[in-house]
Parts: structure tokens; C-alpha cells; sequence
């Protein structure tokens, strides 16, 4: 046993934790965005996917992964339009919205892929770049934003209008600001930061696989309600997400000992308990889900 | 009125608004042609009953609502199919909402800036933000902390800074929406001060109220809307009786008697008993006993916000009890369940009909439905026949238009919606004593009356009732006795003889507002 | 309560929407629509084998459609039908194989089905009941539940359920088979025959019964049934039971009439169908049985057009479908 803790306080280790941990905190910052201004956002999942698709064909298409990062923001952002033009601009109803995205996602990448690359591929193989953790831009990026959205919501102009359009919309066409633009913006921007979480994925890991978002996104929103929709604390939930899938990795190739199909489950049993066990201190915004007038 | 007012009134040349305006909201029009003509330097009362137009034409003025055609001046005349927010303001309308419009999450001088930041180096500069706002509140007599969050405030605390926050850039126009609702009287009095020195000082004033004692105090004009149009405007004094029956449209119902005090020896119906409930800020009742008896009518008056919704709620099983005891007939009801108090005879006309009282999008049938399923329900199964009978029998007794039962409650009006509950919850058989809260609100006048005869006939049938209303008139037209809520305390009563006094309006409006 | 038409023109404008969008992706794929269209009609409709495995795929989704309608009454979202039916269709399995081979078929197929019916009720009711007393999205417990639930079942399937070398239980005994219901010689069984019943069922205790009176005003106006003193936590949390149970009769579906056993991947995505089936039908449990059959001609027809289409079309179809049907409904779930 405490081999195996030894084993884990390494720098690779580390490295890995890092790696695995950025695709949760880049969609945990898009989701609180979105959420915080209003709309509920259950299409995290798709965000990621496409993101991580996008930035996959880009990267390979272009040999370059700066294009990569900006194609997965884009990607993010077009899932996260589809979902203002449903929620904002027709009414509908969000949560199914969200629901609706992600199977279409699920559908779309794969269709897409099977398009560009011919059917009997199963996978996008990303090769010809360095997948050091440390050298990776996108990680660079995810610490960036982290600061800027925790800062920009609170200091910045979109950010204090964000967070009064989620509470008391009417208060803010009273005001004379626009109620639509504002969550457009949270929606695209939301969408773009999550969208660079699912390059990470894929360009992490040097592939693209179909569904490879693997429920993350809704982990993700379960990090963003038990951190009471605080970006910084969002964040630091989703390093411990993170932790526990590196750890569930590493205790796989432990081999004997426990059942590698339980270990599997490390993730999303911790959010599930830690769902059921919370309660936010911060509740949800409170015009969260209501369409607007 | 005073004549310096209506000498500039005449001399103006062009009025501060002109305003004509139609707009259709679902199946009704909410303003039908009404029409508005207010002059600078003066204070222009907008009156008329609950869902006459008055908000909805003064949105339009301030272009948060789209009109469906019409014409607008300013000054100047400006497009009513492209008016917005920013517009108005930047014409230098202000305009304060009946219902706070302040966001409760941000701070105070955030809410001011909403729409207007101002900004240093790509970020908000709130320290610039907070110094405005404390010369602003300065300007009108008012001191006020920036950095205090709005939800953390009392009501009447937010009211006073929203006014703060509007009136200083209001230059041309200051419309005020039911404003004294939720103030103490010395507030009501400092915020006419105000009015005045504004209107004085060249700016106008629209002050939408429905509440006659107000205009005859301070407007030196008075317009009446009445179904959405504009049924008369006077420029001179007026009686408050001229202006009553323009606005109901004939002469008034008559005031009935109260009726008689229930017998000392009456057994004691709903009571309650060191009663705390907590709320939004803390304790919001601290420590209530109290007793009604059977046939009796308690009115509880208080400022919006001094613990009635607390009370009521804790009373009928909505919210949580942190101490005390919640008794009817004897029976300890403290740790029952809804349904249980409304079985040992407890009926409850909700504050918010829409939340508590309706489901909007349903039929009055399953509305009755709702409020009476143990009489309909038959083997497991609803008896639409018992059902549509009882529906028909209960829209009769109060005459709830339309009388469909097929009709979905969200088409009525809030009068015809409100009689509906009333009809459902007191017709209950076994009731023995009645929570009303606020049950005239957003009502029309007829409506007003075969309510409160509804109640005076449930207390003469030997139900305790127990009734909340912000509305001295209400109180003093039902109740036997009536207490004061202050904070979440009882803070005086008075019964019987006292009420009649002359001085009673004033001694409950000094307790109301926490004076001895 | 009232349905308006406007709910019916809402269910046509979203068939006709996806139409459109599917029109579109197949002309991106290089197909051409009306030869597609055609195809998917003629290969679903043109022999009784095809209409039986259409018959046979509508199956599954009639019960998960149920499963997400009756909640949805209530106001809850369940998409959990996934994880529901796997673990009712694990433990029906186990049951129908463990009963003495000479057990007349009404005990073996009811004991079975009462079984996959406990199971899926007892995971639809904790699902229901954390959100009801501890505040917990539905929807995100019941994603987490779904993948747990799968890799609980695989874990147990290795430990000690599968037989053999495949992840696979044991056969179960002959007199828990449910028959087939023919159509030269496709997978329809019996099942179907039980899902239009149950889905009649289902349809008069939400228009009838005072249960059903209960879950509409609770999904209807949540603080309005309460203030009305109706046992609306317990509502809510039997609603979802009640979603379990259905799902768990979808399982039974795939070990009884279909594989005879439980395999691992069971079912899958037939519980995200299912929400699509649900919407399309206005949470009408008659008209999910008409849904299921369209989704099942898609199903079956993706195979049909695999040929001129990647099959992947038929998924995205789904979704927009279900977009479409977000966008003209106005459902009210509560946060």
C-alpha cells in the first residue's frame, strides 16, 4: 500500500494529473459561465466532444496545434450558439436541449469522421507533436483562464452583467443593458472555454476516439453545483476530479487487488456522493432555466 | 395642491410627456387608448384599480414595454416601435418599479451602474461607482452604503435606494409605481418632500397609486385610468370621491358593517404560542403568541416584510417552525403535515394565487380539483361528474366569470381567479379557521367586496380568521381587533372600542412603523 | 388536465424539422434524399421480416418512452432508464436461469419479470429520492448511475455471472422464453404485445386516476399541490419508481424475448431513444406507441440505408428530432 502511495508522488504522476485534470476545469469555467447567466447547460458533454474532434482534424490537417486549440474554441462556441439560438432565442425547453446536443454530437463526430477519413476508421490518430504536459499550450491557456474568468466575472464589465442577467433579468432591461446579448455572450464564450477542454482531450492523448468525453461534462456540472457556481471553487473540485481518474488509472495497472471494473467507477462515484452529500452554500442563479421575457 | 404648482403648470409651454398608447398582453388590452399629459414642474397622480393600465402605460413611457401602436413625446416626439430603456434615460426619464428592480446578489453601487459602468483600465471602477452613488443618495436627503448587498436589505431599505439611484437622473421625468407600499409613514413623508423639491425645481412627477389619501396630498394633477382608458383628468382640486367614482365607473359598493364580536367565552380557535420562524436575514418572527377565536376576525397590519409571510407561511405548514407551537381547536398542528392542518379544518387564501393558489394552465375543474380531491376521488379514480357539479356550484356562489369549468384559470382575470380560491378553500366542509393573506390584492373592486363578504360569512359561521393585509381600509372593514407586526414582534393591538376611535389609523401607523 | 392542439402541431413540426435536417446531412454524405427516403420506407415496410424487426425494436422504446414520460408528469427528467433497465435485466436474468427447467411458463415469465420490475423501480426510486430529499439534480445522478450500474454489472458478470468465455449469463430455461411473435422469422415477441398493454395501462392512470391527478398538478405547479396538501415528495419519488419498473420491463424485453440471457451492452442507448420517443409523443402514453414504431422504422431503416448512408445519420437524427421537440413543447421541469 504504501508502495503504491510512493509510487504515486512523482513528477510523471503529476504530470498526468495535470493533463487529465485540464478537460474538467476548462468545461466546469464554460459551464459556470452559462449557468451564471441563466441558461441551464447539460450540453457541457458536447462541447467537449466537438472541441476535442475539431481540434483533432485541425491539428492533423494543419500539423499544427495552435490551429487545433482555436478550431476546438470554435467548435465550442458553434455548440454553444445552437444551444443560445434553442434556449434564448425560441424558448425551449434547456434541459432536454442540452440532452439533445450531446446525442447529436455523439452522432455527428462519428458521422463526421467516418465523412473525412472513410468508414473503417475507428479513431484520428494525432501524431508528429510533443504531448509533454508541460509543454502543452493548452495548459498554459487553462491556467490563464481560470484567472480571467474568475477575475472577469467579478471585476469586468460582461462579467457583472452576467451575473445580474442569471439573478433578476428584468432588473437588467430596467437598467437599459440587453438582457439577449448578455447571455449570448456567456453561451459563446462558455462554449469556446470548454470547447479548448475538449482539445485537451484529444490532444492530450494524441487521438481521437469516438465519445471520448466520457461523461466528464456532466461531472463537470455536478463540480459546478457543489461549488455554488464559483468558477475559482468549480476549478478546484475539478482538480480533485481529476485526481481521482489519474488515480483510478494508476490503481488499473496496479494489477491483483481490486477489480479493475469498479476502479473504473472512481470518478463518478466520487461525484455522485459528493452530489448527494453537499448542499452549496451558494444557490443555483435564480432566473436559471426560465426563458426570457 | 399648491398654487405655485398649477401657475407653472399653466405657463409650460411643452409638456414634460405626452403620451397615447395601445397594448394587447395575451387575451386582453392592457391599455386601450389611454392617454397622458404631464406638465414640468408638477406632481401628476396616475390613478385607478388594480388592472387598469396605469404600470403598463408607464413602462410603455419608459420603454421597457412595446406599445402596439400609439404616440410618445418627450419633449420631442419620439418612435414608439424603436423606444427602449437606453432611450428614455438618455430623454432623462427615471423611473422607479412597484416591484424592486434592484439585482439582490450585487452590491448597491453595482445595481446603479448596471448598464452605465463606468471603467478604469478594462475593469468596472467601483470605488467611482460607489462615489456617485453616495452623492446621488446625498442629493435626495439620503445616506446609503455602497458596498452593502441589495438582498441583504429590507425592503424598504431597497426601495429608498432604488429612488436614491433614479431620481438623481431623472431630469425631465420621475415616474414613481406604487411607492408608498412599502414604506413607514415618516418615509412616505420624506420621499413627498422629495417630490415636491422636484417638482418645484422644473422636474415632473407621475406618481401611480391607487391610493386616494396620497393624491388629495401631494399631486397637483390627477388622471384616471379605468380598463385600460382614460376616463377623466382634472387640473384642479378635486374630491376624493370624484376621483373613486371615476375610477370604479358608478358609485362605489357601500362599506358594510363589521360584524358583531364574537362572545368572550368563544372557544379559542387558531392560535399560536412563542412562535420563531426564520427567514431570508435571520429570525424573521421572533417570539409571537396569539389567539383567535371562533367567529372572531384578527387583522394582523404591518409593513411588507416585518415577518407576515414568515407567520402565514409557518402557520400553514410551509414553511419550517425553528420554536413555538401552532394550535386549532386544541389540536397541536406544529409538526403537521399540510394536509393534515387543512383536515383538522384549516383553510389558507394564499399570498401569491399564481404559486400557491393555481395552476395556471389548468382547467377551474381540476383547479376545484386541487383544493377538494377527497370529495371527488372514488375508488382510486377522479368522478368527473361529482367534480364538474361541485366546479358549477362553487363559480356560482361567488360569480367567477367566466362560468366554464372547462376554462383554464390563467385566462381569468386576477379578481375572477382570486374569488376561485376563495370559493375552493372556504367552502371546504369542516373549516374552522381561515388563514387569509392579502386576500383583496390585485383584485377588482366587485371582486373586493364578494370577498370580504365571503370572509365575514365564514367568521359569522364560527370559523377563526386570521387575515394579514398591508391595507388599513381591509383591516378596518373586517377585523374585530387588530394587531401590529414590527420586526417579528407584536408591537401593539387594538380591539373593540379603540378601533373606532378617532385617532386609531394614527396609533397603528406609529406602532407600523416602530414608534411606541 | 387539458392538452392543447398546439402539442400536436408542435410533435408534426418537429418530425418535420428533423425530415429537413436529415434531407441536409444526407445530401452532405454525398446521398441523395428521395432515393434515401424511398429506401428506408421499402426496407422497413416491404416484407413482414422487415415489419417484424421494425415490431421488434419499437419494443424497448415503448417501455423506456414510458419510463421518461411518467416522471416527466411529475416534473422530473429521467434518463436514467439506462442504468434501470441494465440492472433489472442482470437480476432477470440470473432469475429465469436460476428457476427448475420444469417450471410452467406463467410462474417462470412472471418471476422473472417481477423481478427486472423490483430491480428497476428500486434504482428509479433512489434516483427519485435523492433528488427529492437531498436536492440533487436527477439528471446528473442518474448519468453517474447509468455508468456505475454498468460497471457494477460488469463486475459481477466477470466475478461470477458470465458463463463461459463470453460476457454472457446462463441461457435461461426454456419455459421463460417469451415466444415470438412470428413475421417470418424476426425478433417480434410476445413483449410487444405486453408493451402495448402496459402503455394503455399507463395512459388510464395518468388521465384517470387520482394518482395521475396527484404527479400532473405536482409537475404542473409544484408549490401550488403542495400548499393543496398533496403528498407530493411521495409522488414524485413513486413516479420515478414507477420509471424504474417500466424500464425494468424493457430488460425483460431484451433477456426474455431476444437474447435469452443477459450480455454485457445490453440495450444500449435505448434509454436516450427513449426521452426522443417520450418528447415526439407529447408525454401521451397512447402515442408513444405509435413513436416507438417510428423510432423502430429509423432503427430498423439506418440498416436498410446503410448503403447510401452511414449509419451514424440515424443517431444525429434522433437528436435533432429530440431538439426539435425541446424547441416546439413547453415543458416545465423544475431545476
Amino acid at each position: 500500500m504504501m508502495d503504491f502511495v510512493a509510487t504515486l508522488l512523482t513528477w510523471g504522476v503529476l504530470a498526468q494529473l495535470v493533463r487529465i485534470a485540464v478537460p474538467y476545469v476548462l468545461a466546469a469555467l464554460g459551464g459556470t459561465l452559462t449557468e451564471r447567466s441563466g441558461v441551464i447547460d447539460l450540453a457541457i458533454e458536447a462541447k467537449l466532444l466537438c472541441g476535442a474532434f475539431a481540434a483533432a482534424v485541425a491539428t492533423v490537417e494543419s500539423d499544427s496545434v495552435a490551429v487545433g486549440i482555436v478550431a476546438g474554441a470554435l467548435a465550442g462556441a458553434s455548440v454553444g450558439a445552437v444551444q443560445a439560438v434553442a434556449a434564448i432565442r425560441l424558448g425551449a425547453e434547456q434541459v432536454v436541449t442540452g440532452i439533445a446536443l450531446n446525442l447529436a454530437a455523439v452522432g455527428l463526430t462519428r458521422f463526421l469522421l467516418g465523412a473525412i477519413y472513410g468508414h473503417d476508421e475507428s479513431s484520428l490518430n494525432i501524431v508528429g507533436h510533443d504531448h509533454t504536459v508541460w509543454r502543452s499550450p493548452i495548459v498554459w491557456l487553462a491556467i490563464a483562464l481560470v484567472a480571467l474568468v474568475v477575475i472577469g466575472l467579478e471585476r469586468s464589465r460582461p462579467g457583472l452583467r452576467i451575473r445580474a442577467v442569471g439573478e433578476h433579468p428584468e432588473a437588467v432591461a430596467a437598467a437599459g443593458a440587453s438582457v439577449v446579448r448578455t447571455r449570448w455572450l456567456a453561451l459563446l464564450i462558455g462554449g469556446a472555454v470548454a470547447g479548448v477542454g475538449g482539445a485537451q482531450l484529444s490532444l492530450g492523448v494524441g487521438q481521437f476516439v469516438p465519445e471520448m468525453s466520457g461523461g466528464r461534462g456532466y461531472v463537470a456540472l455536478a463540480a459546478v453545483i457543489m461549488s455554488g457556481w464559483r468558477p475559482g471553487r468549480a476549478a478546484l473540485v475539478c482538480v480533485g476530479f481529476g485526481a481521482a481518474e489519474t488515480l483510478q488509472i494508476r490503481m488499473q495497472n496496479l494489477g491483483g487487488g481490486l477489480p479493475p471494473e469498479l476502479v473504473a467507477l472512481l470518478p463518478y462515484a466520487l461525484a455522485l456522493v459528493l452530489l448527494v452529500a453537499i448542499k452549496p452554500r451558494t444557490s443555483a442563479p435564480s432566473a436559471i432555466g426560465k426563458p426570457w421575457p | 395642491m399648491t398654487v405655485a404648482a398649477s401657475e407653472a403648470a399653466a405657463t409650460a409651454v411643452v409638456p414634460a410627456l405626452r403620451v397615447r398608447a395601445t397594448r394587447q398582453i395575451g387575451d386582453c388590452l392592457a391599455v386601450a387608448g389611454a392617454s397622458l399629459e404631464v406638465a414640468a414642474g408638477t406632481v401628476h397622480a396616475l390613478v385607478g384599480e388594480n388592472g387598469a393600465g396605469k404600470s403598463t402605460l408607464m413602462r410603455i413611457v419608459y420603454g421597457l414595454t412595446r406599445a402596439d401602436s400609439g404616440l410618445l413625446e418627450l419633449g420631442a416626439p419620439v418612435d414608439l416601435a424603436h423606444h427602449s430603456v437606453a432611450g428614455a434615460q438618455a430623454l432623462g426619464v427615471g423611473m422607479v418599479h412597484q416591484h424592486g428592480m434592484l439585482v439582490p446578489t450585487l452590491t448597491l453601487a453595482e445595481n446603479a451602474v448596471l448598464g452605465r459602468e463606468p471603467m478604469h483600465h478594462g475593469l468596472v471602477d467601483r470605488a467611482r461607482a460607489a462615489r456617485e452613488l453616495v452623492a446621488a443618495a446625498r442629493r435626495v436627503g439620503q445616506t446609503l452604503d455602497p458596498d452593502a448587498v441589495a438582498g441583504e436589505l429590507t425592503v424598504g431599505e431597497r426601495q429608498r435606494a432604488e429612488i436614491a439611484m433614479v431620481a438623481g437622473r431623472a431630469g425631465r421625468l420621475l415616474i414613481l409605481d406604487e411607492p408608498t407600499a412599502l414604506l413607514t409613514p415618516d418615509e412616505v413623508d420624506a420621499l413627498f418632500d422629495l417630490v415636491r423639491r422636484l417638482a418645484d425645481a422644473g422636474g415632473a412627477v407621475v406618481l401611480v397609486t391607487h391610493k386616494l389619501d396620497e393624491v388629495a396630498r401631494i399631486a397637483d394633477e390627477v388622471t384616471v385610468l379605468r380598463a385600460g382608458r382614460t376616463v377623466a383628468t382634472w387640473s384642479y382640486e378635486v374630491s376624493t370621491d370624484e376621483i373613486a367614482r371615476a375610477m370604479v365607473g358608478g358609485e362605489p359598493p357601500p362599506t358594510p358593517a363589521r360584524p358583531p364580536q364574537p362572545a368572550a367565552e368563544a372557544p379559542v380557535g387558531l392560535a399560536v404560542q412563542g412562535l420563531v420562524v426564520r427567514g431570508p436575514r435571520g429570525l424573521a418572527v421572533d417570539g409571537i403568541a396569539l389567539a383567535v377565536r371562533a367567529g372572531e376576525v384578527v387583522g394582523v397590519a404591518g409593513i411588507e416584510g416585518n415577518g407576515q409571510r414568515e407567520l402565514a407561511l409557518a402557520i400553514a405548514g410551509l414553511t419550517p417552525i425553528t420554536r413555538g407551537t401552532v394550535t386549532l381547536a386544541g389540536r397541536d398542528l406544529t409538526r403537521a403535515s399540510v394536509a393534515a392542518r387543512r383536515d383538522a379544518g384549516l383553510a389558507h387564501l394564499p399570498e401569491d394565487r399564481h404559486r400557491h393558489g393555481l395552476i395556471d394552465g389548468a382547467t377551474l375543474a381540476d383547479n376545484v380539483a386541487l383544493g377538494r380531491l377527497a370529495e371527488v376521488r372514488r375508488h382510486g379514480t377522479i368522478d368527473r361528474a361529482a367534480l364538474d357539479a361541485l366546479t358549477a356550484r362553487l363559480l356560482a356562489e361567488l360569480d367567477v366569470r367566466p362560468p366554464d369549468p372547462a376554462a383554464l384559470a390563467g385566462a381569468l382575470s386576477g379578481g375572477n381567479q382570486q374569488k376561485l380560491v376563495v370559493a375552493r378553500e372556504l367552502d371546504r366542509p369542516g373549516v374552522r379557521a381561515v388563514l387569509a393573506v392579502h386576500p383583496t390584492r390585485g383584485v377588482d373592486l366587485a371582486a373586493v367586496a364578494r370577498i370580504r363578504d365571503r370572509l365575514r360569512a365564514a367568521a359569522a359561521g364560527g370559523a377563526a380568521v386570521l387575515l394579514f393585509a398591508a391595507d388599513l381600509d381591509e383591516l378596518f372593514a373586517l377585523a374585530h381587533r387588530i394587531v401590529v407586526l414590527y420586526r417579528g414582534a407584536i408591537v401593539g393591538q387594538l380591539d373593540g372600542a379603540a378601533l373606532a376611535d378617532a385617532d386609531a389609523r394614527t396609533r397603528l401607523g406609529r406602532w407600523m412603523a416602530g414608534a411606541a | 388536465m387539458t392538452r392543447s392542439v398546439e402539442t400536436v402541431r408542435g410533435a408534426i413540426v418537429a418530425l418535420l424539422v428533423a425530415m429537413a435536417a436529415g434531407s441536409v446531412l444526407v445530401i452532405v454524405a454525398g446521398g441523395s434524399p428521395l432515393e434515401v427516403w424511398r429506401t428506408l420506407l421499402t426496407s422497413t415496410l416491404g416484407d413482414r421480416a422487415s415489419l417484424g424487426q421494425v415490431i421488434f425494436r419499437a419494443t424497448p422504446l415503448v417501455f423506456t418512452g414510458l419510463a421518461v414520460a411518467v416522471p416527466l408528469r411529475a416534473g422530473l427528467f429521467n434518463i436514467g432508464a439506462e442504468g434501470q433497465l441494465t440492472a433489472a435485466a442482470l437480476t432477470c436474468a440470473v432469475v429465469a436461469a436460476l428457476v427448475p427447467s420444469s417450471t410452467p411458463a406463467v410462474l417462470a415469465i412472471g418471476a422473472a419479470v417481477a423481478t427486472a420490475m423490483a430491480t428497476g423501480a428500486a434504482v428509479g426510486a433512489t434516483t427519485g429520492a435523492l433528488r427529492v430529499y437531498r436536492g440533487a439534480h436527477e439528471v446528473i445522478v442518474a448519468i453517474l448511475l447509468n455508468a456505475i450500474i454498468a460497471g457494477v454489472a460488469l463486475w459481477l458478470g466477470n466475478r461470477s455471472l458470465f458463463v463461459g468465455e463470453a460476457t454472457r449469463t446462463a441461457t435461461i430455461v426454456p419455459g421463460a422464453v417469451l415466444p415470438s411473435l412470428g413475421f417470418a422469422g424476426s425478433s417480434a415477441s410476445w413483449s410487444f404485445v405486453g408493451a402495448v398493454i402496459t402503455a394503455g395501462i399507463i395512459f388510464w392512470l395518468l388521465a384517470r386516476t387520482t394518482a395521475g391527478f396527484v404527479w400532473t398538478a405536482t409537475g404542473r405547479n409544484l408549490d401550488a399541490a403542495r400548499a393543496a396538501g398533496l403528498p407530493v415528495d411521495r409522488a414524485r419519488v413513486s413516479s420515478m419508481a414507477l420509471a424504474g419498473a417500466l424500464a425494468g420491463l424493457a430488460g425483460a424485453h431484451f433477456v426474455l424475448g431476444h437474447k435469452h440471457a443477459y450480455e454485457n451492452g445490453l440495450g444500449r442507448g435505448v434509454g436516450f431513444v427513449g426521452i426522443a420517443v417520450a418528447l415526439l409523443a407529447q408525454g401521451n402514453a397512447l402515442a408513444i406507441v405509435g413513436s416507438a414504431l417510428l423510432f423502430g422504422l429509423l432503427a430498423q431503416g439506418g440498416l436498410g440505408v446503410a448503403g447510401l448512408v452511414p449509419k451514424e445519420l440515424v443517431d444525429v437524427l434522433q437528436a435533432v428530432v429530440l431538439l426539435a421537440a425541446a424547441i416546439t413543447m413547453r415543458v416545465r421541469t423544475r431545476r
